[in-house]
């Protein structure tokens, strides 16, 4: 059953998917945000009937186009790439992660492309309040296509309601709404879409500084950031919050996850929380991990018991414990959990024998042992980790979980600060004379993308070796093909990509340059 | 209401949904073969113009069934997602990547500063209305004359070939398929041009279109048709899956309903070219819209039902998957078929939409217009 896998095909295979995956992300925040903030502008066009705000409207519509030409075009790749180059993964819980898959196709993309048309061909087709209600139903579609994705990534980070089959060999949904109402599924949810608000208002600010630099077309860019900065505001606090509440699920669902990026390695009651750190590079050693440690660091004590379960001084396991196991607190060691892991898939390998050969009472015996709650509970759901081959590859890479982290933060906190500054700028008449702050928005547009970026890296880095946590590790998911096939087709995806990318951005820039047309306004 | 279906019952429903999404794309592909015509038909730059935007507020529709398609498969059948997109990989690598390239030409074409220049761009169109229908139609194919894979114990897939699936044009029976499809794509295209543009040029020009693509369609398709009800078939009773003489043909006996469909798609194709080419009807495409949705769902029931595998497996023929082998749990279907109650609902928004957006042709004047978002 277990095969020996080549591990430069898995690593090929992940790092084909984190550059599409990345690729995506680098279109799909903004398709978030600028489908709410373009509804938002509209619906000020139709309630004031000043076509100043059509103007900006359609200003930003033209960019929000370009944006998201390119996003369904790296969508398709993911959608696909789960099959072609997860196809264990596939088989293994397609039970359950197809279904948001298709639901999403179903509901979402039907209700964004439709409506897009609208909202692009209709101005002189359909009356200006079907015009506005086909703006907001492509926002809220595209938003509906965040959500079916990221209750599927969820459900990997987080599997629930959902029990195994020895007969099919594959995991069956059982509960549909505990899939979709998985506290992980709504924190991330919340969090991913109100980061791409914040991302998209980043933008639409920094734009307009930029005009406003260039002393061009001023009130469109006032108006513009007026309403960017009090809508990322609103979604700024948002993500600090929503961002808080993933994380305390995290410190339950995934501790390692947890433990790396908040780089602690050894638990503690009253555990400190480590603000800014720098880690050490003395160790040669990449497998022992669990020596590094920190050069410099500044510890804020108690705060991160606190985060975690809400009490000062509860325990928190570092990395140290989850691998060597911490029996005060209730921690198996890996060494634990491997051994059960294997015993649950020799289990099921016996029974596949059993079946093969014939014997059916037996097999029937212990089909009944297989599925019986406390075997479940104490050796299945450990299965994944029967794969496992040395238990330092349970640690993700520490020092990546933990910078991606920390420059996620710490920019979440400097973009809150950073739209109260735009918002009261904007209302007392003084973004003109702000130069080093309009120059200071140009160049947060960049920072955006790294804090967005940064979170994926710490949501799916953090739980490596893991695509489906304790259950499948990566090295079992993969698609048996040969490694050079994966390097080509990785090599293909990182040119094509590449190369519309900065099509893309020649294309934006210049549409920037023309600015919004001073007579679009005339209907 | 489905928790009380059979899983097998279940399981037909879903294929006939999975072959209702199939058979709209094909009819949506005419979005596909107009791309490949837009120099033919198109001698001017405004002319092509009118072809691109006229295409441009279709393509996405195209596009979004293909996506829904692969999530409702997977949904559905996820041993074929797995087994065929992880097997056949070259091929749906490729089918994949001419569909990354089409997604940002509309919009790209004709913007300022495009860096690849227009002429690139009208090569990707071409490219994604060729390849993309041959590669589908071929692969298709494969659900007649079977793939080369097996599966272990854990139901993982193996391939047997080094080609990854692009051995199947190898098989010409596959390969009619596809041109078929090619064909027909272009010959919806031009009749969807007929129906949506304003200009007596273009008109003509799509005409004579309509008829020169209906001949070479007329020879592959017949060609398929007629070998596949002529060839054996791949069935499967409760104990195994074996080899029956004229499967297909048997299929198309024992399911009357599905031979009056096919019957009718293909009356409705032949239609709709008839009334093109001898009245000058500019209707055309829905006839042929509405017979190419009839036809391709036909083909797609009798791959598998009745007992038919519908991705056999030349290499192990045991390992073949059939809806019931393949399927995802009861459940699942269960909850999937709950969302499918939504599908007409969204099929009504689309409808409607449509009906706004097309209500006047396209001409010359509106892609002039100040207002409009011209690609
Ligand atoms: C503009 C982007 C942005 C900003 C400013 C923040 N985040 Fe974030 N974060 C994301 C964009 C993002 C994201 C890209 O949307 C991620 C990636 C995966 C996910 O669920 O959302 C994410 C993931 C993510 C995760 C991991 C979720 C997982 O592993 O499933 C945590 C714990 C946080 N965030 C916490 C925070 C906190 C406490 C912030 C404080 C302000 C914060 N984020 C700001
Ligand atoms: C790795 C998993 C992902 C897959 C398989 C995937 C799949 C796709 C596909 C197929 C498209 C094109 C849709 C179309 O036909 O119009 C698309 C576009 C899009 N995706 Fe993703 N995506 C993934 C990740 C994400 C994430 C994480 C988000 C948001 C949080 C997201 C949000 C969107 C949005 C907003 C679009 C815009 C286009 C549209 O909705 O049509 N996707 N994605
Ligand atoms: C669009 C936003 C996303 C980004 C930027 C992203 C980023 C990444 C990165 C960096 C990796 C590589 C991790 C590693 O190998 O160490 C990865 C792997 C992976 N991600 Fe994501 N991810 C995104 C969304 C998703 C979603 C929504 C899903 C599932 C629904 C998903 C499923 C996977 C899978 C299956 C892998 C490969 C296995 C693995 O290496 O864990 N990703 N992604």
């Amino acid at each position: 059953m277990l095969e020996a896998i080549d591990l430069s095909l898995v690593n090929w295979s992940r790092a084909q998917f984190a550059l599409t995956a990345m690729y995506h992300w680098l279109f799909v925040p903004l398709t978030l945000g600028l489908t709410v903030i373009i509804a938002i502008m509209e619906t000020m066009y139709v309630k004031t009937g000043n076509v100043e705000w059509k103007r900006i409207t359609k200003f930003w519509m033209v960019l929000f186009g370009i944006n998201f030409a390119i996003g369904v075009a790296t969508g398709i790749i993911l959608e696909f790439e789960f099959g072609t180059n997860w196809s264990n993964y596939s088989w293994f819980v397609g039970d359950i992660f197809g279904a948001p898959l298709a639901i999403e196709g179903i509901f979402a993309f039907f209700m964004e492309s439709t409506f897009i048309a609208v909202m692009f061909f209709g101005w002189n087709k359909v009356s200006k309040k079907v015009h506005l209600l086909s703006t907001w139903l492509t926002a809220i579609g595209a938003n509906l296509s965040a959500l079916w994705i990221l209750v599927a990534n969820a459900w990997m980070q987080n599997p629930v309601g959902m029990q195994f089959n020895p007969e099919t060999a594959r995991n069956e949904m059982v509960s549909f709404w505990e899939v979709l109402f998985s506290p992980t599924a709504i924190y991330k949810f919340l969090h991913t879409t109100s980061s791409g608000f914040v991302l998209a208002s980043i933008f639409v600010i920094g734009i307009s500084s930029w005009f406003i630099l260039k002393k061009r077309n001023l009130v469109f860019a006032r108006k513009s950031i007026l309403v960017a900065a009090i809508f990322g505001l609103v979604s700024s606090v948002y993500v600090a919050f929503t961002g808080d509440s993933s994380a305390r699920d995290i410190a339950q669902q995934q501790p390692m996850k947890f433990a790396a990026f908040e780089g602690l390695y050894n638990g503690s009651e009253g555990a400190g929380l480590i603000a800014l750190g720098v880690f050490s590079t003395s160790d040669s050693d990449s497998t022992n991990q669990n020596l590094l440690d920190f050069n410099m660091k500044l510890e804020i004590p108690n705060v991160l018991s606190y985060m975690a379960y809400m009490d000062w001084n509860a325990f928190v396991p570092g990395i140290n414990d989850l691998i060597n196991g911490n029996e005060k607190y209730g921690y198996l060691s890996a060494d634990e959990k491997i051994a059960r892991g294997k015993a649950a898939i020799a289990k099921l390998k016996e029974y596949k024998d059993a079946k093969n050969s014939g014997d059916g009472q037996l097999a029937d015996q212990l089909k009944t042992e297989f599925m019986d709650p406390d075997f479940q509970e104490n050796y299945f759901n450990y299965f994944g980790y029967g794969y496992i081959t040395d238990k330092n590859l349970l640690i993700p890479s520490v020092p990546l979980s933990f910078y991606s982290f920390h420059i996620m933060v710490g920019l979440g906190f400097y973009f809150i600060v950073f739209f109260v500054l735009a918002f009261l700028y904007t209302i007392r008449g003084k973004l003109e004379k702000k130069k080093g702050f309009l120059r200071l928005a140009v160049w947060t547009i960049p920072l955006a993308y790294i804090a967005s970026q940064a979170g994926w890296i710490v949501a799916e880095v953090g739980r490596q070796p893991w695509v489906i946590q304790d259950l499948m590790p990566t090295v079992a998911a993969v698609t048996k093909i040969s490694t050079s096939a994966v390097q080509v087709t990785f090599w293909l995806f990182a040119a094509i990509f590449t190369m519309l990318l900065i099509a893309e951005l020649k294309i934006m820039l210049r549409q920037i340059k023309i600015g919004p047309k001073m007579d679009g306004g005339q209907h | 209401m489905f928790e009380t279906l059979s899983h097998l019952a279940l399981q037909q429903y879903w294929w006939v949904i999975i072959s209702l999404l199939g058979a709209l794309f094909v009819f949506l592909t005419f979005v596909q073969g107009g791309q490949t015509l837009i120099y033919t038909i198109g001698k001017t730059e405004p002319e092509r113009t009118m072809l691109v935007n006229t295409l441009g507020r279709k393509w996405e529709f195209t596009f979004t069934i293909l996506v829904t398609f692969g999530g409702a498969f997977f949904a559905s059948f996820p041993l074929f997602y797995a087994t065929s997109f992880g097997g056949a990989y070259w091929v749906w690598i490729a089918i994949l990547f001419s569909f990354v390239i089409q997604a940002v030409s509309y919009e790209y074409r004709t913007k300022p500063a495009n860096f690849l220049g227009t002429k690139t761009f009208e090569s990707f169109l071409f490219l994604n209305g060729a390849l993309g229908t041959i590669l589908i139609g071929t692969a298709v194919g494969t659900f007649f004359n079977g793939a080369m894979f097996s599966l272990n114990d854990m139901n993982n897939v193996s391939w047997e070939t080094p080609f990854r699936g692009l051995e199947a044009v190898l098989t010409f029976h596959n390969v009619a398929l596809g041109l078929s499809v090619f064909f027909l794509a272009r010959i919806l295209g031009a009749l969807y041009f007929m129906n949506s543009v304003e200009s007596e040029a273009i008109f003509t020009r799509s005409k004579k279109q309509v008829l020169y693509n209906t001949i070479p369609f007329l020879v592959f398709f017949l060609y398929f048709v007629i070998w596949l009800l002529l060839k054996d078939g791949y069935a499967y009773n409760e104990t195994e899956v074996f080899m029956e003489k004229f499967k297909y043909l048997h299929n198309l006996i024992q399911m009357p309903l599905v031979a009056v469909v096919f019957l009718l798609g293909v009356v409705g194709v032949l239609w709709g070219i008839g009334v093109t080419i001898l009245k000058n009807s500019s209707k055309g495409i829905w006839f042929a819209g509405a017979g190419t949705v009839l036809a391709v769902l036909a083909l797609f029931l009798i791959a598998g039902l009745n007992g038919t595998a519908f991705y056999p497996s030349n290499f192990a023929l045991q390992d073949s998957l059939t809806i019931e082998t393949a399927s995802s749990s009861h459940f699942t279907l269960t909850a999937m078929s709950y969302v499918s109650l939504g599908v007409p609902f969204v099929l009504a928004y689309i409808w409607w939409v449509w009906k706004a957006m097309n209500s006047k042709k396209i001409d010359e004047a509106e892609m002039q217009e100040e207002d409009s978002h011209a690609y």
